[in-house]
């Protein structure tokens, strides 16, 4: 790692470090509804005037309301976009999207993976993206918000039989946490030169003309492969560029303070449209986690003991800074291929060294290795580097990221209430080591805490190893495979990583906009997010209805290095044990193999 | 306990253990462990392909399947072995309660009083409220309690201890137990149970029963291993799909084998924590009977490791059940000789311990001999809980000993007081943590007596590591708050509760209750017996009444009220065993992966054996040694598992902190040590 990586990593820990415990302050008080009197008074006249229901809810009709709400969500998300073509807002004149990708964005947004079939800026008209997906972004994300507000209370409340009010947490969350810092970052970022506007694309002729070869793509939208199963390539010249244009700053905030990750544009957080400077870069790298980590504070605050939510964000950090560092590590080091053929990949006044394939010049590697990190220890999976184009092992770094469940601060509420299930698992056999009934927070693990934690962190690695499995198997799914080999895996390993476990970034060399990949990682979406909050909700529900037990000398204290120690090991090994083959036959092969011969 | 005790591996219960491990292969006794259950499938799809193998073409060489499913069978004979070991143990146990279980006749009485017409009846035939007759000699039939008479008794069949009990009608020392022997006397008995609930029916029960019913902690870890099972199904069996998927993408290399596939799952698998976990519930509860305590369920046994709050009686559990006179402090102008000689006529007659003491008090510092009270002409005038005082009423003297309140009432019904120097000798004595008896002749205070408590040596380091648990120590007496403080002081209790009535006692179990702590308690009395009920573990005394003991959800047979000590340690063990070896278990599996994943995969991807860092001899090898290690761990932890892990008395995070050392990093670390020495044998015998 270079100085300045080191700098730019330090910066950033710092920084989001020094904001977790003021995000973690609103994000209590608005949980709690200790809203400023004339908010508070707003936002019940609102509430009586709409109507909404703001009675108690026990976890049932919690987690039902979460459901339903979701499945509207659903069916407009797809409806807008089959219907785009009759509605007003499209300059461009996009017609319908096909049912499969509609279904798979649908799904996607609506699960706050923001995984993209298609491409933004030649698919999306602008009232598709506002109405639609923007709208998805926000309330997907306040839908996660929701879920962990009612985990924490599960924890703070005693013989209770209600876990809050659903309605009134969605409210809450976009109107007073959402929408506020959205508002504040699309500002800031509109005023570094993110486009934000309803203008046509614009087209503009190009100083020379480009000459440039793609993939042949055959009628079924699938690259051609020759005898030899290479890609048949095409040369083709162009003269004039397609600018596109739209609301893109709001779109852009919300994209990552959501943990969203759907770009407007195709080329996501890698456009300069979307992000252009390196100010924006760092912004845009702390807006992803602000909430995550700030909602660890927010824990400790909820519960009454501080000290809990900052032991939390220690484990997290710990595991944020190892793969971090060694994302940045591996990517500087360079690939031995160049460097066995005497390419000078060492970084100086003039280079920043390493592998810059698939990376932005003005990011360099230090930033492109760090969002990459950022961007998978949390559900957001906007890029800025196309991870396809990682070294072998740097791009494990993301998969791994995601398959551990996205518990590294994570997506935003679904970080916390993820992690604090691996914390109910670690505590379980540390409590039984110790002799104990074991207890986390005051309340003690029972049979069905553990069923439906076991649930929980069940459902991804069974949805990403089945989908693997399946698209390994048919020829629906390796017919989308860019690259042979252990590469190829990856790329569908990493696919069916990123939706189930939200993510939706992606390894680009993957054709996945067929219906075999939509509808795959469509289910893997949908089942990834809502097969983890209703048990999630489930195991709130049933500890608000525990006693509190007070900690004694005998209990185990969970805010100490002893924990942190703990919490990290478990998700480790427990993330390890699952995926170690799979990624022994993807990252690590690929690694040995590149690294063996040179 | 009188009960023969058997070496961990004597070979009268390896042997049966052997054969029963066959016998419990069948599916049915497998597919109630569904860890072990996957094995027992590895082992039948294994055996069906070695026998593929043999007869025709095989996805392997023969002998390696061949190998591969032995080490599957013996893998599931071992864990068999483990349970079977722990069973035959409790089934010595319970043989060796069976056989009191004696045929014999009771006197069943028309009547319930002495003297009433009888007839004969079997033993086994008396129900709940039947009443019968035990003469010296015979056994007593039935559990019951005494309504008539007084007899000694000998329970050693039962509690081990060989000295005779005195049994009697009324009072706390009224319950006696079917299948001891009446050594003196008679008694008359009403039973108190009907066949088949009798404690020795209990006891064996107990232990015979522990396999089935399993206790909440216990259901919360099956759930977990078994998701740990589902995820190592999941792990493995996608790697076949995966493999294909890389030999058909390089065009180099076979697919992995289902052989192999096999091994890695059962490696993977929780096997060792899943083979030993009925083991460790059995042996449990064996412990808590070589303990000499019957628990109703193992919920109670697993209940007491959580305990918070212990409430311990201060008489017989922090102090010696007596107290005796140490002292004599005369009223000023009396002199301790006459305090000592009124004192001593007082207690003539007096046959509770302290008032013997007295009496040798007297003898022993002023030679004052016993006296004659009737050629005295002295009426004994005995302790009533209304007077709370005993005393002599001689011609022109009545004289008085009792608590100072009482004592001040006595002296006040006669026109007398109590003066200010008698009240400060009796706050003193209090704050000594001794118990002031006042002695008063007619309206005169004579002095105090001092009446010491002894702490129980070691009592004192006993609460200090209860602290280090994590769990307060109560004590309880019915004192007044200046001797309980003194004596709460110096045996190390945390907290007392003075002046303590039932209603008290009960008052503050639900007040820790309602904090969310769980209370643990012993009693022995029929007015312990709301308090039993309501406490979270609630040990009743084997001596104890009948309703005492079914307000418990335990029964101590020593009678020993440090007893629920020991009950706490067992009930902690048992959690402990079973969370260390799951940490082991799961700690294991990251040096198999080391070991078989390159093996597996050798020939699509040679470059993984970069991750072989054992360097062991060929992929067969590597994949049988990591299979033989996980078989012969099972073995090589049945002592454990047996013993249980040792428990010490530290704070959770020093415990915590230790056990995953040893049972997290030592799991990461012997395997690899493991692999590579059974890989070398291996090599070194031409097997692999």
């Amino acid at each position: 790692m270079t100085d300045t990586s080191w700098a730019l990593f330090a910066l950033f820990l710092a920084v989001l470090l020094a904001l977790a415990k003021p995000i973690g302050l609103w994000l209590a008080a608005v949980g709690e509804g200790r809203l400023p009197g004339p908010l508070a008074r707003a936002e019940a006249a609102a509430l009586r005037a709409l109507r909404v229901p703001v009675e108690e809810m026990d976890w049932k009709a919690y987690a039902f309301g979460t459901l339903a709400f979701s499945a509207i969500g659903l069916l407009f998300t797809y409806a807008l976009q089959r219907a785009q073509g009759f509605l007003p807002l499209n300059p461009q004149g996009f017609g319908a999207v096909s049912p499969d990708s509609s279904f798979n964005t649908a799904i996607s947004f609506v699960a706050n993976t923001n995984w993209q079939g298609y491409g933004g800026e030649t698919t999306m008209s602008y009232l598709t993206q506002m109405l639609a997906l923007a709208v998805q972004n926000f309330v997907s994300a306040a839908t996660g918000i929701a879920v962990a507000w009612a985990l924490i209370r599960g924890f703070a409340r005693h013989s209770s039989s209600t876990v809050g009010n659903l309605w009134v947490d969605l409210v809450r969350a976009t109107v007073w946490v959402l929408l506020p810092l959205s508002f504040v970052l699309a500002l800031c970022l509109a005023g570094r030169g993110v486009v934000q506007n309803f203008s046509p694309y614009a087209s503009v002729t190009m100083v020379e003309a480009v000459a440039y070869t793609v993939p042949k793509v055959g009628a079924d939208g699938q690259p051609l492969k020759d005898a030899a199963g290479r890609p048949v390539e095409e040369t083709k010249t162009e003269a004039t560029q397609t600018l596109p244009m739209g609301p893109i700053a709001s779109q852009e905030a919300i994209k990552l303070l959501g943990t969203n990750g759907g770009g407007f544009l195709n080329a996501n957080s890698a456009h300069p449209y979307e992000n252009p400077d390196a100010f924006t870069n760092f912004l845009e790298m702390l807006a992803i986690l602000l909430i995550g980590a700030g909602f660890c504070y927010a824990l400790g605050k909820m519960v009454g003991d501080t000290r809990q939510g900052w032991a939390v964000l220690a484990a997290m950090s710990v595991m944020f800074a190892f793969f971090a560092i060694a994302a940045m590590s591996l990517e500087q080091a360079g690939n031995p291929a160049f460097t066995s053929i005497g390419v000078d990949q060492s970084a100086s006044a003039t280079q920043s060294g390493g592998n810059m394939e698939g990376k932005e010049t003005r990011f360099g590697i230090a930033a492109s290795a760090l969002f990459a990190t950022v961007t998978t220890a949390a559900s957001c999976g906007a890029v800025n580097a196309m991870h396809d184009s990682l070294l072998p092992l740097t791009g494990g770094v993301p998969m791994l990221l995601m398959q551990l469940g996205e518990v590294v601060y994570g997506g935003v509420g679904s970080g916390l209430y993820g992690m604090l299930v691996f914390a109910l698992l670690a505590v379980f056999i540390a409590g039984l080591m110790i002799g104990r009934t074991p207890e986390y927070l005051g309340k003690k693990i029972g049979a069905f805490e553990m069923k439906m934690v076991a649930v929980a962190v069940l459902m991804t690695p069974l949805l990403v190893l089945l989908g693997t499995s399946i698209a390994v198997l048919t020829e629906a799914g390796r017919v989308g495979v860019q690259d042979p080999g252990a590469h190829g895996f990856s790329e569908i390993l990493y696919a069916f990583s990123s939706g189930a476990n939200n993510n939706g970034s992606a390894f680009a060399g993957l054709s996945a906009n067929t219906p075999f990949y939509n509808l795959m990682i469509g289910m893997a979406m949908a089942l990834g997010r809502f097969g983890v909050i209703v048990p999630v909700l489930a195991v709130a529900g049933s500890l608000a209805a525990r006693k509190r037990t007070p900690a004694s000398a005998g209990s185990m204290p969970t805010h100490g290095p002893l924990f942190v120690v703990l919490l990290v090991g478990t998700v480790l090994l427990v993330g390890a044990l699952t995926y170690l083959p799979a990624l022994a036959l993807g990252p690590v092969a690929e690694h040995l193999a590149l690294f063996a011969n040179r | 306990m009188s009960r023969p005790r058997l070496g961990m591996f004597a070979p009268e219960l390896v042997r049966p253990a052997i054969v029963d491990a066959f016998r419990k292969l069948g599916p049915r006794d497998q597919f109630k462990n569904p860890v072990m259950f996957v094995v027992y499938a590895g082992s039948l799809l294994t055996t069906a392909l070695w026998v593929q193998a043999l007869v025709g073409e095989g996805e392997a060489p023969a002998w390696f399947i061949g190998a591969i499913a032995l080490w599957l069978w013996v893998t599931v004979l071992f864990a068999n072995f483990a349970e079977a070991l722990a069973e035959g143990r409790s089934k010595a146990q319970a043989a060796s309660l069976r056989g009191m279980k004696k045929e014999s006749w009771a006197t069943r009485l028309r009547e319930p009083r002495f003297g009433a017409s009888s007839w004969k009846q079997p033993a086994n035939e008396l129900r709940k409220g039947d009443v019968v007759l035990v003469q010296a000699g015979e056994l007593v039939p039935c559990d019951g309690e005494v309504i008539e008479g007084m007899a000694t008794v000998d329970e050693s069949a039962i509690t081990g201890e060989s000295a005779p009990v005195v049994r009697e009608s009324g009072g706390d020392f009224s319950a006696v137990t079917g299948g001891t022997k009446l050594l003196s006397d008679w008694i008359v008995v009403r039973c108190t149970v009907d066949p088949g609930q009798t404690f020795l029916d209990r006891m064996i029960a107990m232990v015979e029963g522990a396999k089935r019913r399993k206790t909440p902690n216990e259901i919360a870890l099956a759930i977990l291993l078994v998701a740990l099972t589902i995820v190592m199904l999941l792990a493995t069996t996608t790697l076949w799909p995966f493999s294909a998927f890389a030999v058909d993408a390089n065009r180099t290399g076979t697919v992995v084998s289902i052989t192999v596939l096999v091994a890695l799952l059962v490696c993977l698998i929780p096997t060792t924590i899943g083979a030993l976990l009925s083991a460790i519930g059995i042996a449990g509860m064996s412990r808590m009977l070589a303990a000499n305590v019957i628990a109703t369920s193992g919920r109670a046994v697993e209940a007491a490791g959580d305990v918070d709050v212990l409430l311990l009686d201060k008489t017989g559990t922090i102090t010696l059940g007596n107290r005796h006179a140490s002292a004599v402090i005369g009223a000023p102008r009396v002199p301790d000789r006459a305090l000592m000689d009124a004192a001593q006529l007082a207690s003539l007659a007096d046959e509770t311990p302290e008032g013997r003491s007295i009496v040798i008090l007297a003898k022993q510092s002023f030679g004052i001999r016993e006296r004659d009270l009737t050629k005295l002409g002295a009426s004994f005038v005995p302790f009533s809980a209304q007077s709370r005082m005993s005393g002599v009423d001689m011609p022109g003297r009545r004289i008085r000993k009792g608590a100072p309140d009482a004592i001040a009432r006595f002296v006040a019904s006669q026109g007398g007081t109590v003066s200010i120097e008698v009240k400060r000798i009796i706050d003193e004595v209090a704050r000594r943590g001794s118990t002031p008896l006042v002695v008063a002749e007619n309206a005169a205070v004579l002095g105090v007596v001092e009446l010491k408590d002894i702490v129980k040596t070691g009592i004192k380091e006993r609460f200090a590591e209860m602290r280090r648990m994590g769990i307060r120590t109560v004590m309880i007496t019915g004192d007044n708050s200046l001797t309980a403080a003194a004596i709460a002081a110096e045996s190390g209790v945390d907290e007392f509760l003075a002046d303590a009535t039932p209603e008290a006692k009960l008052a503050l179990i639900r007040e820790h209750q309602a904090a969310g702590r769980m209370v643990a308690m012993t009693g022995d009395g029929t007015n312990d017996a709301p308090a039993l009920a309501q406490a979270d573990v609630a040990v009743a005394m084997n001596s104890g009444t009948q309703a005492a003991k079914e307000a418990g959800n335990m029964v101590d047979l020593d009678s020993n009220p440090t007893k629920l000590i020991e009950v706490v340690e067992i009930g902690k063990q048992m959690l402990m065993t079973r969370g260390s070896l799951t940490t082991f278990s799961m700690a294991n599996d990251i040096a198999k992966y080391f070991a078989i994943i390159p093996a597996a995969f050798a020939t699509t991807y040679p470059a993984l054996e970069a991750l072989d860092v054992m360097r062991l001899a060929t992929p067969a090898s590597a994949v049988l040694s990591a299979t033989i290690f996980n078989a012969l761990v099972i073995v090589a932890l049945i002592p454990l598992a047996l013993k249980g892990v040792r428990y010490r008395a530290l704070g959770a995070g020093p415990l915590l902190r230790r056990n995953l050392v040893v049972y997290g990093l030592g799991g990461i670390a012997i395997p690899f040590v493991g692999i590579k020495a059974i890989d070398l044998a291996l090599v070194a015998f031409n097997l692999a």
